[in-house]
């Protein structure tokens, strides 16, 4: 007969009020999907797919792929920018290091609201940069800097990139440099190394990396409002819209819903990828 | 001699498949058995369910005569030296060794004067303010032992407490160990893979292999008198002679060698000198006997044999009070 | 080698100026006396006095304040039960409740807000602070459990095994040997929460009520209608607080590890 541990209902209480706040939410979310939206706004407790028929409609086709789009160009900026500052880190000594990853995760924890806002002030039409390239005489009208994709593209890379460069550094430090070293003993040059072995072996890094920054790309919708202005409609901005202006709440639980497959997709497909990594890894 | 631990057709099993087939045994009070055996071999398993942090999926545990199966490891009058010290890194070495004390609520009086007897004991007076970051792994070791006898258990079990140390200090700790031991009186269960160690400090060893215990007797008896294959060959060296579906153990001390052209019923078996590695006080020779693949070992001490050399032909004779019979 | 690591250091510099410049302008121009953004035209404190004399924003961050606290303490409290609790269940079980509690960080932020929203709404609770507190212990709850959980498992079970071994019961065990070990974790993962309600923007914008308003939707409210340095001044402090925070629970953190290994 086993002695059951009394210790284990400790964590009764926030079982519980998971399962309420979050669990039970996100399965009303995905009900609602499934309901009807009455001519005020009001929700209707009918069965239908409709929602989910309607994201197929080419509008919402569009604003999908641009979302992904922007998502994957986050990612990959993330990666070009955020690998070379994880693999520098990772060759300091130990004292500096912590320094530098501090100073990395920093920002990431100031409001990304803040964040996206500095970068107005920098870049819009009175800003900071056209102030000084008119002051300096090289412009005469003022750039448009702010507003267009390049700028939420800007501000979805200075938000994010923190989620990039950790995971990366992580798996810098957890790779073996005996095989980096037996690299260089057999004649390859640093760069045939670097590609060749380290590359590779950090891959788990990039992955989970990539995972979190594409998914919080496809989600966000305060930046690209902020920084992209009324021309931008990534999907996060719809589904806000769909909640607070078009009162169509069962429309776009439909599309959060979709939202959330598409990152577990992802996510799975990390899985995957960690685990054929692993395996290659344990082979080597 | 009164059983002090009686276990009671235990065994154990781990998602389904038996770690520790059934099995009884008793553990007489104030003796020092040893569990020996190679890693994986279930005797830390064991070790863990006489002091209940594993159940047994069936059968009984009876300290003093009275059941364990409800009584959960605070409620049981013994005590652990774990295998990583496992000392409280955010108290000093009084305080951990008081623990004990202080959670059965102990007069202070009374746990004041136990403290001291036993950092004499150990030896640890002058470190009693430090913490375990600031001592070195022997006096971690001794903390340890302190920590579990001060509060008098009836059995101290011992997971391989050693391992972790050089060679020297690990010799001399033996020592300690036993002769502590044999002062105070209370039983030990001692987990170790160190077949020396065993020996040394044992009045019985169990030696266990995959969940079974092979023998339990003493020291002399299991070296001289295995009982199965994998004990005559796991303890010190045997050599295993295969002859008509019988095995028979001779260890190497007990053969004898001799120039091949004497004559005499002494000789069993014939062969030529492959190896002599010198250690010492002692000698190794290996053998390998005519018409056959089979290679043996034999112990020359001191100066015995300083005469063979490799490719040397020789005899090898051995009484037969100094075979062992054994199931092949 | 040299050259390519002088290219690297410089980039990496380049990255860590590219993180900061926005935030160190934005924290300058809060002290420009001139309104129009760019052009600096005097040092001056003045929008930070206009600050703290106008009333919305001082309820705001009173908002912010009371409900951090709130749901950090609770945060707290629910994380470090359930984290040490879960050590003792079976390796499967442990999976799938981790599964399910560490789904929050991976979620976009959106969804979760939303499906608080419904949740409300279905209920018919009304949205103000206490919505708010909810919302913020329960995305708060799981980094709790990630940084306790990290602690716990530095700890190994020896420890705890050890002194139950010596006679102490479960609770006398948590309250002698775990809590003290784990202390600089839970005083991290206080820090946390209290920085990610202080912070949070996107949640609280679905599930605030038309009263309760919180430091980071006022500014947004500002944002809405332009540039001006009021919100500097704003955003500054919420930065400075954010730094400080951060700062201290990673202190604590550091200094949690120290204690466990030897």
């Amino acid at each position: 007969m086993l002695r059951t541990k009394r210790i284990k209902l400790l964590a009764l209480p926030t079982l519980v009020w998971m399962g309420a706040l979050f669990v039970l939410p996100m399965i009303l979310m995905l009900a609602l999907s499934f309901m009807k939206r009455g001519t005020y706004g009001q929700v209707v407790y009918q069965f239908t797919i409709d929602n989910y028929i309607r994201i197929f409609d080419p509008l919402y086709g569009m604003i999908f792929w641009d979302t992904l789009v922007v998502a994957v160009l986050t990612t990959a900026f993330s990666i070009l920018c955020g690998y070379p500052l994880a693999y520098y880190i990772s060759r300091l000594e130990k004292s500096k290091q912590q320094i530098w990853l501090l100073l990395v995760m920093i920002p990431f924890w100031i409001n990304f609201l803040v964040r996206s806002y500095a970068w107005v002030i920098i870049l819009r039409s009175q800003g900071v940069v056209n102030t000084i390239l008119q002051s300096l005489g090289l412009i005469d009208e003022p750039l448009t800097l702010l507003y267009n994709s390049g700028s939420v593209l800007v501000g979805m890379v200075y938000t994010l990139l923190p989620f990039m460069v950790l995971p990366i550094y992580v798996s810098l430090e957890q790779m073996d440099y005996r095989k980096l070293e037996a690299a260089s003993d057999l004649g390859a040059t640093p760069w045939r190394a670097f590609w060749h072995v380290t590359l590779p072996m950090t891959k788990t890094g990039v992955v989970t990396g990539s995972i979190l920054v594409f998914v919080s790309s496809i989600g966000m919708f305060v930046v690209p409002d902020v920084m992209g202005g009324a021309k931008s409609a990534l999907i996060g901005n719809v589904i806000q819209n769909q909640f607070l202006s078009a009162r169509d709440w069962p429309f776009g639980s439909a599309l959060s819903i979709i939202l959330m497959l598409l990152s577990m997709v992802l996510i799975g497909l990390y899985f995957k990828a960690s685990q054929a990594g692993g395996s290659k890894e344990g082979a080597a | 001699m009164k059983t002090i631990i009686h276990l009671d057709t235990i065994e154990k099993q781990f998602a389904g498949s038996v770690v520790v087939p059934p099995f009884s045994l008793s553990i007489e009070e104030g003796e020092f058995l040893t569990l020996l055996g190679p890693s994986g071999c279930g005797k830390t398993t064991l070790l863990r369910m006489i002091a209940g942090f594993e159940e047994p999926t069936s059968g009984e545990i009876y300290l003093d005569g009275k059941p364990l199966s409800q009584v959960p490891p605070y409620k049981r009058d013994m005590n652990m030296v774990f295998q990583q010290y496992a000392l409280f890194p955010h108290m000093t070495v009084e305080q951990n060794i008081l623990f004990g004390l202080k959670m059965k609520k102990v007069s202070g009086a009374e746990q004041q004067q136990r403290l001291e007897e036993v950092l004499q004991y150990v030896q640890l007076t002058e470190l009693r303010k430090r913490t375990p970051k600031q001592l070195s792994g022997g006096q971690q070791q001794r903390v340890a032992i302190a920590r579990a006898i001060i509060n008098n258990p009836k059995v101290l079990l011992l997971d391989e407490p050693l391992g972790a140390l050089d060679y020297q200090l690990r010799k001399s700790l033996q020592l300690e160990l036993k002769n502590l031991q044999k002062n105070l009186g209370i039983t030990f269960i001692y987990v170790t893979h160190d077949q020396e160690e065993a020996m040394a400090m044992s009045d019985r060893i169990a030696v266990m292999n995959k969940g079974r215990i092979e023998q339990i007797a003493s020291p002399a008896e299991i070296y001289n008198r295995p009982q199965t294959m994998f004990v005559a060959t796991f303890i010190g060296e045997n050599n295993i002679f295969q002859e008509d579906g019988t095995c028979t153990a001779v260890r190497p001390e007990k053969l004898k060698l001799y120039p091949r052209n004497e004559e005499s019923e002494k000789h069993k078996k014939t062969g030529r000198i492959t190896d002599v590695v010198f250690l010492g006080n002692l000698r190794k020779i290996y053998i390998r006997l005519d018409g056959t693949e089979m290679s043996v070992l034999a112990h020359q001490y001191a100066n015995e044999g300083s005469d063979w050399q490799v490719d040397h032909q020789v005899a090898i004779g051995w009484s037969q009070a100094d075979e062992v019979v054994l199931s092949c | 080698m040299k050259k390519r690591s002088k290219a690297l250091s410089g980039f990496s510099w380049l990255m860590i100026v590219f993180l900061y410049l926005p935030i160190a302008i934005l924290i300058l121009y809060s002290f420009n006396e001139s309104r129009i953004n760019a052009v600096w035209s005097g040092f001056t404190w003045k929008w930070y006095i206009s600050l703290f004399e106008n009333r919305q924003v001082m309820q705001a961050l009173s908002n912010s304040l009371s409900i951090g606290l709130i749901s950090s303490v609770l945060a707290t409290v629910l994380g470090t039960a359930a984290s040490v609790a879960i050590k003792h269940y079976s390796l499967r079980w442990q999976n799938i409740i981790n599964g399910m509690i560490y789904l929050p960080i991976v979620i976009p932020e959106i969804m979760l807000g939303l499906a608080l929203l419904i949740l409300f709404s279905q209920f018919h609770v009304d949205l103000g602070k206490s919505t708010l507190i909810m919302a913020h212990t329960t995305f708060s709850i799981p980094f709790v459990m990630v940084i306790i959980s990290a602690r716990l498992a530095d700890m190994g079970k020896e420890l705890e095994e050890a002194s139950q071994d010596l006679g102490a019961t479960p609770w006398q065990t948590l309250r002698y040997v775990i809590l003290p070990l784990i202390m600089p974790g839970i005083v991290a993962g206080f820090l946390m929460s209290f920085t990610l309600s202080l912070d949070d923007f996107i949640i609280s914008f679905f599930v605030a009520g038309p009263n309760s308003t919180t430091l980071p939707l006022y500014i947004y409210g500002l944002v809405k209608r332009g540039v001006s340095p009021e919100v500097n001044a704003l955003s500054t402090l919420l930065i400075a607080s954010t730094v400080l925070l951060v700062i201290v629970a990673e202190l604590f953190r550091r200094k949690d590890s120290k204690t466990i290994s030897y």
